[in-house]
């Protein structure tokens, strides 16, 4: 049954943050540290969260952070969470990286914790590319997306992250967006409550990146997840749950073309390439379906 | 309590002692013993530390990072690859200003794959901001590692400190050690930058040009401030447990014409040399440099000094030459021997000595005579 939560009003993200105007992955942090609480420590590697936060003397988070080399935050995440326990403290310490320290150079590390059975949630905010550093292809880019290192389209598709985090069996993990911050609040209150490695991977559309207008973050998740091209569910000890939205995009989706036109990123993409999508996306939504029914 | 140990185990020993929080480590020949012993402590119960089996080296020291700025002890141990593989965190920790201890089995690098002591590894991580100690006996790994604790801890240093053995030389062999109680000689860790979740604070974010060189130069100081804590740290350690270290460990140097300087366990073998080229009525000593970071000033006016470098810098030279000749600004005779393993006699330091020329440079085993 869903619930409506009770979203706190206290705020660890304080005003005058350096993000881009439209940010979506301020947002999804903002309700990430309203569900973990003022008990918390982020490891954050190199990503846009990097440069969010401020500059030195100033940071705008209100929760310690820990900034770490690129491929390191799994690892350091999983030091630091091991020397809390030792001391008996309970802090959640969640790890909270980028596409490209999730899916690309950190990977090794963050498979390593999990394997391990590191007690911390891990948050993957996907913006399809290195925004940091001006958006170069990751192994987050949709198929046909232009970046500045696929400047025709991307020709490969995007990384399965969520099935490789799947095959570590972790007790908890789950999609979200900002766009839904109710679904995204109550996913990470949840994982924080399992001991183990826990796993968010949140869709973080990006205004400059994707080449749309500031104000349509919120719309481009919202497009995103009607069109069925990202997918909110958990996956709570193997069990799936696919979310009540996605279900409603699954019966009745809307046209992919709808999510790919506002976009920049995508203009002039070949038909043929937005039929691939469209073929994946079905694939995709089959296996999901028939993975909840059986699960 | 005397026992016999191999120099891996001496470390183990120590650490076993000084309790680290956290362990987090990757195995590698030569390393291995050191984290296998360790893992075998924790697993018995001997020693209550959380030991993480991390899955690379550049994760054992993204790990003990992460746990020291807990607050906590750490340490971990790697050679040669799993050393450079770590590189790039060997700078967050010292950047970071954590106190965390490591010990480096010296091994050299590859290509091809050779296992044997080399001391390039070590020195590739000279400008880190790590302090760095080389030893040359069992016991002296062991009494190292555990000033090495106390020196990374203290609040007027405030850095990682490296513990340097040779490769099977002195990981792999057997010699008496002499454990001691530590008691308080090692207080317990206080890290004033702590992470306090009632005082948050950003530890590592962007910071402008404005800044950053305030960082660095916050590192030189702590490192000039190190001196007078390692020598106070030597002194406590002698009076408590009756063996003496200095920056350097010198015999035979005072009334000397000529002096081999050399690092680990061929510094000690110097001191075979100097007892034969004596008999030969040769006035010869040697200083064997125990401390390479902080750099010591070394009273070598008016000898001539014979360099052993375990390592080189392609298109340089020795390294511990190099270092040697910035400071007294005199010709050293410069001999490259050892490398992956090379076999080097005390018969060999003795013959350098004697065919020693000044200003040159020799490869042993390479240019056919001294």
């Amino acid at each position: 049954m869903d619930t409506i939560p009770e979203i706190p009003k206290e705020e660890y993200i304080l005003k005058c943050t350096s993000a881009c105007a439209g940010c979506s992955d301020s947002l999804a942090l903002r309700y990430v540290l309203k569900a973990a609480g003022p008990d918390t420590v982020l490891v954050v590697p190199a990503c846009c969260t990097s440069v969010i936060q401020g500059i030195y003397p100033n940071t705008a988070f209100n929760v310690p952070v820990y900034n770490i080399a690129f491929a390191s935050a799994a690892a350091c995440a999983s030091g630091m969470s091991n020397a809390f326990r030792a001391a008996g403290k309970k802090t959640n310490v969640i790890a909270y990286a980028g596409d490209g320290g999730t899916l690309d150079i950190g990977i090794q590390a963050m498979s390593g914790a999990f394997e391990r059975g590191t007690d911390f949630l891990y948050i993957c905010y996907d913006n399809e590319a290195y925004g940091n550093t001006g958006m170069q292809r990751s192994g987050g880019t949709p198929l046909g997306a232009r970046t500045t290192t696929t400047p025709t389209g991307k020709t490969d598709n995007k990384k399965d992250i969520d099935a490789i985090i799947a095959a570590h069996d972790p007790p908890y993990q789950a999609t979200a967006c900002a766009a839904y911050p109710q679904d995204l609040f109550k996913k990470v209150a949840k994982a924080l409550t399992f001991r183990g490695p826990t796993f968010i991977h949140i869709l973080a559309p990006c205004p400059p990146g994707w080449r749309y207008s500031t104000e349509k973050s919120v719309e481009m998740g919202k497009l995103a997840v009607k069109s069925g091209m990202w997918v909110l569910y958990e996956r709570e000890y193997g069990k799936l749950t696919i979310g009540a939205q996605s279900k409603a995009a699954i019966k009745k989706p809307i046209p992919l073309e709808d999510y790919l036109a506002p976009q920049g990123r995508f203009k002039g993409i070949d038909p043929k390439t937005v039929e691939i999508l469209k073929q994946r996306i079905a694939k995709n939504l089959a296996k999901l379906t028939a993975e909840e029914a059986a699960s | 309590m005397k026992k016999i140990s191999t120099g891996n185990k001496a470390v183990a020993e120590a650490v076993k002692q000084l309790v680290p929080a956290v362990v987090a480590a990757y195995p590698i020949t030569p390393q291995t013993e050191i984290v296998e012993q360790i893992a075998e402590f924790v697993s018995s119960g001997e020693l209550k530390s959380r030991y993480i089996a991390v899955e690379s080296e550049h994760s054992a020291m993204a790990a003990c990072i992460g746990a020291s700025i807990t607050g906590v002890r750490t340490f971990t141990a790697t050679s040669s690859h799993g050393l450079l593989y770590m590189h790039e965190m060997t700078n967050w920790a010292a950047g970071a200003r954590l106190p965390i201890v490591m010990a480096n089995v010296n091994r050299s690098l590859g290509p091809g794959w050779n296992i044997w002591a080399e001391h390039t590894d070590a020195l590739q991580e000279r400008d880190t901001g790590w302090l760095q100690v080389y030893v040359s006996t069992v016991q002296e790994a062991y009494d190292a590692t555990i000033m090495a604790f106390r020196i990374a801890e203290h609040n007027d240093v405030l850095l990682p400190v490296m513990v340097n053995l040779d490769g099977f030389l002195l990981s792999h062999i057997m010699q008496p050690l002499d454990t001691v109680d530590v008691g308080d000689f090692v207080p317990p860790i206080h890290l004033p930058h702590a992470i306090d979740v009632k005082n948050p604070r950003g530890y590592g974010g962007l910071t402008g040009p404005d800044q950053q060189f305030r960082f660095s130069w916050d590192i030189e100081r702590s490192i000039r401030d190190s001196v007078k804590v390692i020598e106070k740290t030597q002194n406590d350690f002698a009076k408590r447990f009756g063996r003496k270290y200095g920056f350097t460990e010198d015999y035979q140097c005072g009334d000397a014409d000529v002096v081999i300087v050399a690092m680990g366990t061929l510094g000690k073998e110097a001191e075979v040399a100097i007892d034969l080229l004596r008999k030969e009525g040769i006035k010869a000593g040697s200083m064997r440099l125990r401390w390479l970071r902080p750099f010591p000033k070394l009273d070598l006016k008016g000898k001539q000094v014979v360099v052993i470098d375990r390592d080189y810098s392609f298109g340089r030279g020795g390294i511990l030459a190099t270092e040697i000749v910035a400071q007294t600004k005199e010709d050293v005779f410069s001999v490259i021997a050892g490398l992956g393993g090379q076999e080097v006699t005390y018969e060999d330091l003795a013959d350098f000595v004697r065919k020693r020329r000044m200003g040159e440079e020799f490869w042993f085993g390479v240019n056919a005579n001294v």
